[in-house]
């Protein structure tokens, strides 16, 4: 195989939608309408405009853009869903679209009779389905379950099953959507362990996704949809911070200093009042220092303070509290107040992030807690792609 | 070469698809009836004891035909495996709206499917037939192996129907609505329940051009007795066979067509 070839070739694609103006929801105005058919006048939604890229046959290639974008259009238009309105796409190999797990599953027949259904829409004859079926259902933990009918199953183990079935499929190209969304953590697990082996195995993927850390440890390349254009392809590490970047502006409005918008959860029982905290840090030797003073409306005894920073695709990548720290228990009474600081040497990368504050009770009664309550920009010498940049003491010897 | 293998492999999928859809639907039909399959038998022959009262006991109309119950019970099968495919081809595709958008599939697979379940069950029925035949002893003529060339059209037929209602009826919902009462007025306009020879002569060369009323009567020439009344015989000329062939065909290239065009665009409309 040709180190080069190309595994999706997608050349100028258009897609657009016609949609109707008016929503016939009566069956007076059906008929009116019906009457009059040609007066009925459609929207064009152009959801794709424009688009050409190439896939190399083994690349784990990610497609990534927000809600809207028109990414998902151009995964359907991938798989052959949607038929390009201008342009072309061809696809060299045999290609299987995930765009959900267990597809044609149907709760009113059996485990087993599922099994033989999914496989055939995904191209698998009988005597293939017999073939793997016990690795199957051994994989999916279902072995007791399988002649019971799918409706009685709980959704872990449709899933389970959905995704053993997904594993066998014997594909030169996959078209991943957003499947890792759904599951438990133990799932997901699973899930990044079938990728790495796809990875090994040199398989083309196509992996459309929100998670930007997983777009950074799998994909050899990815693309940015914006508006139904490719805004960008390039290393994961380049789109990645691009995607992060377009999503920052959409959610907190444009750097103007603001605190973004901000939302306040909890009882009240206690108000967390006067925060003070850098806007920029400019330096690698300036310490990250947040302080409030949290003020008890009542008697409050062992309160716990505490912190959350998270990055721009609103993942939590850092924070603590006064009980972890091991700070003396905290006890307020009413109108009462306690000033609070934490100084965090700067191990953060170039970037947008914010913070959430909270005080809580001992046993998890939360108080207050301010979503977003800080924002803050770190605007240091860049020198890596990864999210942490501590100062490195390096030595040879 | 390479094209061969692509067609040859999309064959492939496409029969596979088929077998599990058949079978699928066989397994769900008569989900959590009693009865379950019995009702396949039950049903026709519930209509046909009914018209049989009726029409041979109370209005004696049977009277002139020599075993008018199979006669009767023929049509209805015929007329039933009709009504089966046509009805459930009109709403397959919408069905299976939520598979169409998910993944990539030669969609004439759904109408052909629908169409092969009602081809089982009218198999069933015709085993209920034979038993009726061997009761009420009708002579069986040499020309019984020309049913399968009827059978074969009225399956063409029923199908491409299908083909075309339910692409329609993606876009117009209409189209059950219209085809319910259209359906209504072909089981009297059809001669099912009653023989030729009491309609005015006009009318009867006017109904016999419908493709149904051809393959009925042909049917029934052809395993009931030959004193039915044929369109060749009611026109005088073998020629006249190429209207209803003709409409056949017409219906046939049509809706392949057709279907073929909007197939495309099922996942959006869907």
């Amino acid at each position: 195989m040709a180190k080069n070839e190309s595994a999706i070739v997608v050349k100028n694609v258009y897609k657009q939608f016609r949609l109707p103006h008016e929503q016939q929801s009566t069956i007076k105005e059906k008929f009116i309408n019906g009457v009059r058919r040609k007066n009925k006048k459609y929207t064009t939604q152009k959801a794709i405009k424009g688009v050409s890229f190439d896939i190399k046959k083994g690349e784990f290639f990610g497609i990534v853009g927000r809600n809207g974008s028109g990414k998902s259009t151009l995964l359907k238009i991938l798989a052959g869903i949607y038929q390009p309105t201008r342009g072309s796409v061809s696809v060299h190999g045999r290609l299987v679209p995930f765009i959900e797990l267990g597809v044609g599953f149907n709760p009113e027949l059996t485990g087993r009779e599922n099994v033989y259904l999914n496989g055939a829409l995904l191209n698998f004859s009988v005597q293939e389905i017999d073939s793997f079926y016990d690795e199957v259902v051994r994989f999916a933990e279902l072995e007791d379950f399988m002649d019971q009918k799918l409706k009685n199953y709980s959704s872990g183990m449709q899933v389970r099953l959905a995704f053993s079935m997904a594993i066998q499929a014997k594909a030169d190209i996959l078209l991943v959507d957003e499947v890792l969304a759904v599951g438990d953590a133990d799932f997901q697990q699973k899930c990044f362990g079938y990728f790495r082996k796809l990875k090994k195995q040199k398989t083309t993927v196509v992996f459309v996704s929100h998670d930007m850390s997983s777009v950074r440890e799998y994909c050899d390349r990815a693309l940015l949809v914006e508006e139904g254009r490719v805004a960008k392809t390039g290393t994961p590490n380049n789109i990645a911070d691009e995607y992060t970047k377009l999503f920052i502006e959409s959610r907190v409005g444009k750097s103007d200093g603001n605190q973004g918008e901000s939302a306040h959860l909890g009882t009240g029982q206690a108000k967390i009042k006067n925060i003070k905290s850098q806007k920029t840090i400019t330096k690698k030797s300036q310490n990250l220092e947040i302080e409030f003073e949290v003020l008890a409306k009542v008697r409050l005894e062992d309160i716990v303070v505490g912190f959350r920073c998270k990055d721009s695709a609103d993942a939590a990548i850092m924070g603590t509290n006064t009980k972890l720290e091991q700070i003396n228990s905290i006890s307020l009474d009413g109108g009462e107040k306690v000033r609070i600081n934490f100084s965090i040497p700067n191990v953060l990368n170039n970037g947008e992030y914010v913070v959430d504050l909270m005080v809580v009770s001992s046993d998890g009664i939360v108080y207050d807690w301010i979503i977003n309550a800080v924002k803050l920009s770190v605007k240091t010498e860049k020198k890596t792609g990864y999210l942490l940049e501590p100062t490195y003491r390096v030595k040879v010897t | 070469m390479e094209n061969l293998k692509s067609l040859r492999q999309r064959y492939s999928y496409s029969i596979i698809l088929l077998k599990q859809l058949v079978k699928t639907d066989f397994k769900l039909r008569y989900q959590g009836s009693a009865l379950g399959y019995v009702w396949t038998l039950l049903r026709p022959l519930a209509l046909f004891t009914t018209l049989f009262i009726v029409f041979d006991k109370f209005l004696k109309i049977g009277a002139a035909i020599p075993g008018y119950s199979v006669y009767l019970l023929l049509g209805i099968l015929l007329w039933n495996y009709f009504t089966e495919v046509t009805n459930n081809g009109i709403s397959s595709v919408v069905e299976k709206g939520e598979l169409i958008r998910k993944i990539n599939f030669p969609k004439y697979v759904i109408v052909l499917a629908g169409s092969f379940s009602a081809l089982i069950n009218l198999c069933i029925n015709f085993i209920v037939l034979s038993i009726f035949i061997l009761i009420v002893g009708v002579d069986i003529s040499a020309y019984i192996i020309l049913l399968p060339l009827i059978l074969l059209q009225l399956f063409v037929f029923s199908l491409a129907l299908s083909f075309l209602f339910s692409a329609l009826y993606v876009k117009f919902r209409d189209v059950s609505y219209i085809w319910e009462v259209l359906l209504q007025a072909a089981f009297y306009a059809t001669p099912i329940l009653y023989p030729l020879a009491l309609v005015p002569d006009i009318a009867a060369k006017f109904l016999m051009l419908n493709p149904m009323a051809q393959i009925i009567q042909d049917a029934r020439y052809l395993l009931v007795t030959q004193e039915t009344t044929t369109i060749d015989q009611l026109y005088g000329t073998h020629m006249i066979r190429l209207v209803p062939y003709g409409i056949v065909l017409a219906f046939c290239l049509y809706s392949v067509y057709y279907f073929r065009k909007q197939s495309e665009f099922f996942a959006e409309e869907v």
